[in-house]
């Protein structure tokens, strides 16, 4: 199957499955990723981290710690500048500069526990560890919020004493732990309600979980007299950490170099800094290259997890199963400072239906735990799990068939957003379709089995994205753009371009440049990279074809509108008179010289018309009565990918997010201790799906073209993980006639329902 | 105090000096610069790290340097020959069974070991043994069949 070439209609390349660029190097080991990257001299840091969720700073004595042999430099708070409050532009997720510097290092408060305190950079990682025991800090501590309800309670304890809550029409008298209320209505909601004949009414509750990515964060920087710095790292984006990091250190980017290295996975969870403001100060006190690499527990602790979530859901049907309004209340934790993904909850609950009247009411609340950032769709797998729960027990009070339900109420070209435009062109309908016909929707079923259904979907952005292609003098191509290659992009971006210019895909190398070598480009995130820095790649190609004819017209004399580019050629027109044989790239690259240069072609764009991605996903499971546990028997993933460049990547995205959201709805959460400390840090406790969990995980890719791309791509990366989390949740429930509406639905808690359902 | 510690890494024979508490991953990596060989959480849990220690499979990250005293290792920087890939590495590669790459390494050394002790390994005796090398990108769909896969060229490929 591995060689399989789909049918594809005007395409050569698009549409087959190549080897990556880069697979050699990653199946080897010569790949390099954050922590493989050392330079002579260099120092290894490690930090000091708060052993309180909430607390005061006294005061902090770092002499002893300085004295140990072969430390080089201590940074605290003090040490970094103040940074004006302002919106994060780029990245992903939402965040204020000032929170990121004082989240980078704390200054007067620690807000929660692992919040870096202090660093240490000396010879070696032993001398650094022993330096961090020897810091003095003293604390006063402070009173802990660790959940939504005592967050919001009107005499919560406060994180942050000038906090006012943002989106109220006006400023309210009181600070709060609420940062910012967010509301979208269309309708009358009451009407719609009074119209309805069933009413299913539940709140929802997601923990904190994580992106989990196998590589922890890790950074090398080096600072130089001449205040110029250069940063390796593994990021989503360097553009980012350039702007990120100079902000933190009050620098300009002229003096910050990026080099991206190979990402071990990121999920959202590498689109914002910690480590790189830190190497670069301790470079700067050292005059030494510093390595930061965290341990797979500061991940856990003092990184950028996913919002936990508490949705009150109220939905209203005819008995024909039309809906007739919704009504969400959603409120996200945002960690230890603003900027929760409440904003994309609130205008993706109702996107996948047309309901006439609807309500939705998002809350961003603060706790003392880590500032969350974005994972995959970020905010949308809490919504939905809450909306498409709601829909399957609609259904079976209805007696409907959870698909016809979803049928009946469906998006499709024309309909109005919930969030806003009219939709174009998208894949909800056929997906439906596509799961109604499934094999794996009829299989039967045994004793304790059940099957789930639940549909998922993401916006997508464009965003901002440049490309160059050199031409080498033998017609062979360079791609250079600024994106990681988190999942395979490279391999697209070669694809693109051969078919562009009509070479072969072994043809084209493809190079994730740094800050200084790429033009600029936004985060590997959104599921973008395809769609915007492939429609930048696509253009850059076609620049690349309008001079090879313009220097094929002035080779033939003729003027450039009597040629013509076809099957990777230049030709003259019909009726031409000149005798022209058909130029390829390569006969018109070895003759460059004669015909005005090197042959290279570039493009910068902000691209426009990402086109929202759908996905229904099935999941069958066996509840096991005795142990709660939940073996998951078959998972079908069903989505819109517009047009799939490389179908084997595009399986792999819908396979890799189906496998994360199973692991959210069944296994992962973050357990605190009533004082704010994650009991479960580590791999071993914090139990993310391993191999012998899982069944083969079937694909189905549809194909409605985004009429916004050329070749009608829309993003994929992130509408996989939003559908499990109900897909198996109603599986769940199909098996043992519960109503789960908490996650994860781990074995204790299974079994608690089970128990509390038998009395 | 260090230790002075004689080993074959890949084949070839290799001396070194490290501390009484440094791991096998630590020396790999920052004193014989064998980077590929990944550290994804230094507490035995995800594999990345996976290594062959007297062809038994451990996690280089549990494992003191010291201990290799006369032993033999072998990093995935040491599974292809200079002519060609193993079949596990080529069949990853096939199959697009990687897409961050990190868990990758890690990988190979386990699957290779796996189809050394079972040349014809079922799907379950796969997932069973590759159980403790954790990937958070594929979903594991496409690692499995390329392990499969390159079991049962392996065993054509044999007289």
């Amino acid at each position: 199957m591995s060689e399989a070439i789909r049918e594809v209609g005007d395409f050569r390349q698009i549409g087959t499955r190549p080897i990556r660029p880069d697979g050699l190097d990653k199946v080897t080991g010569r790949a390099n990723f954050g922590a493989d990257f050392s330079l002579p001299g260099m120092l290894h840091g490690r930090f000091l981290r708060s052993p309180h969720a909430h607390a005061r700073i006294r005061s902090i004595d770092i002499a002893a710690a300085l004295a140990v042999p072969g430390v080089k430099a201590i940074v605290t708070g003090k040490d970094f500048p103040d940074v004006a409050p302002g919106d994060i532009e780029g990245g992903e997720g939402g965040g204020d500069y000032h929170d990121m510097a004082v989240n980078v290092m704390a200054r007067d408060k620690v807000l929660y526990h692992g919040h870096a305190v202090a660093a240490v950079a000396a010879t070696s990682v032993r001398a650094a560890e022993e330096a961090v025991r020897l810091i003095e800090v003293e604390y006063e501590a402070l009173p802990v919020v660790l959940d939504i309800d005592s967050a919001m309670a009107p005499d919560a304890p406060l994180l942050h004493e000038h906090l006012y809550t943002e989106g109220l029409p006006e400023k309210p008298a009181r600070p709060s732990n609420v940062a910012q209320v967010m509301e979208s209505t269309r309708g009358d909601i009451e009407a719609g309600f009074a119209e309805a004949d069933v009413i299913i009414e539940r709140t929802y509750y997601t923990p904190t979980v994580h992106q989990g990515y196998i590589e922890p964060h890790a950074c090398l920087a080096r600072w130089g007299q001449d205040e110029q710095s250069t940063v390796w790292c593994s990021t989503q984006g360097s553009f980012d950490v350039r702007s990120m990091t100079a902000r933190v250190l009050d620098m300009s980017i002229s003096r910050l170099k990026v080099i991206p290295t190979e990402i071990g996975g990121g999920f959202g969870g590498k689109t914002t800094v910690y480590l790189e403001p830190v190497a670069i100060m301790l470079s700067r006190l050292s005059g030494r290259p510093v390595k930061l690499v965290m341990t797979r527990e500061e991940v856990f602790r003092a990184s950028g997890p996913a919002s936990a979530s508490k949705i009150k859901l109220r939905i209203g049907a005819k008995k024909d199963g039309t809906l007739t309004a919704m009504h969400a209340w959603m409120a996200y934790e945002a960690g230890a400072f603003k900027g929760s993904p409440m904003v994309p909850g609130v205008m993706c609950v109702f996107a996948p239906y047309g309901v006439p009247a609807f309500k939705a009411e998002g809350y961003d609340v603060l706790v003392n735990k880590p500032k969350v950032a974005a994972y995959r769709a970020p905010g949308a797998p809490q919504a939905l799990f809450a909306t498409e729960s709601a829909m399957d027990e609609l259904a079976r009070v209805l007696n409907m068939d959870p698909i016809e339900l979803r049928l009946k109420n469906a998006v499709r070209e024309g309909s109005q957003a919930s969030y806003g435009p009219k939709f174009n062109a998208i894949g909800m309908v056929a997906c439906l379709e596509a799961a109604r016909e499934h094999p794996n929707y009829k299989r039967p079923l045994g004793p304790n089995q059940g099957r789930g259904v639940a549909v998922g979907f993401w916006f997508n952005v464009g965003m901002q994205s440049s490309a160059e292609i050199h031409i080498n003098e033998d017609g062979t191509a360079t791609v250079i753009e600024g994106n990681p290659d988190i999942g395979g992009s490279r391999a697209s971006m070669a694809l693109m371009a051969a078919e562009e210019l009509g070479i072969p895909y072994q043809d084209v190398r493809v190079l994730v440049a740094d800050t200084e070598a790429a033009g600029f480009t936004n985060v590997t995130g959104g599921s973008r990279v395809t769609f915007a820095t492939g429609m930048a790649v696509i253009e850059a190609a076609r620049d690349i074809i309008s001079q090879l004819k313009a220097r094929a017209a002035a080779l033939w004399n003729v003027d450039v509108e009597m040629v013509d580019w076809v099957d990777g050629k230049v030709v003259a027109r019909p009726g031409v008179n000149v005798e022209a044989e058909p130029l390829t790239l390569a006969d018109i690259a070895g003759q460059s010289a004669k015909t005005g240069g090197p042959l290279l072609g570039r493009a910068s764009l902000n691209a426009r018309g990402a086109g929202p991605s759908f996905a229904v996903n099935l999941c069958d499971v066996e509840v096991d009565p005795d142990t709660g546990k939940v073996e998951v028997l078959s998972y079908t993933a069903i989505q819109d990918a517009g047009k799939a460049i490389h179908p084997s990547y595009v399986e792999g995205q819908m396979q890799g997010g189906a496998v994360q959201g199973i692991g959210w709805a069944l296994n992962e959460e973050y357990i605190f201790s009533a004082e704010g400390i994650m009991e479960n840090a580590g791999f071993l406790d914090y139990r993310i799906p391993v191999a012998s969990d899982l069944p083969m995980i079937d694909t189905q890719i549809i194909e409605i073209a985004n009429p916004g791309h050329p070749y009608g791509v829309r993003g994929v990366g992130e509408t996989p993980i939003v559908a499990p989390l109900a897909a198996v949740a109603n599986a769940v429930n199909a098996a043992t006639g519960l109503q789960m509406t908490e996650l994860p639905m781990s074995p204790p808690r299974i079994l608690a329902a089970l128990e509390a359902a038998k009395s | 105090m260090k230790l002075q510690v004689s080993s074959t890494v890949n084949g070839e024979p290799v001396e070194f000096l490290c501390a009484a508490d440094e791991t096998v991953l630590e020396v790999l990596r920052d004193r014989l610069s064998l980077t590929g060989t990944k550290e994804g959480c230094g507490t035995g849990d995800c594999g990345a790290c996976s290594i062959l220690l007297d062809d038994r499979l451990v996690c280089s990250c549990l494992v003191f340097a010291a201990e290799l005293e006369g032993r033999s290792v072998t990093t995935v920087e040491g599974i292809a020959t200079p002519e060609a890939l193993h079949p596990v590495q080529q069949k990853l590669l096939e199959h697009a069974a990687l897409q961050c790459g990190i868990c990758t390494p890690g990988v190979v050394v386990a699957a290779k070991a796996l189809i050394d002790a079972n040349p014809d390994p079922t799907e379950e005796e796969t997932r069973y043994w590759l159980a403790g090398n954790l990937c958070r990108c594929t979903g594991y769909d496409k690692i499995i069949r390329a392990v499969l896969d390159a079991a049962a060229e392996m065993r054509g490929a044999r007289p």
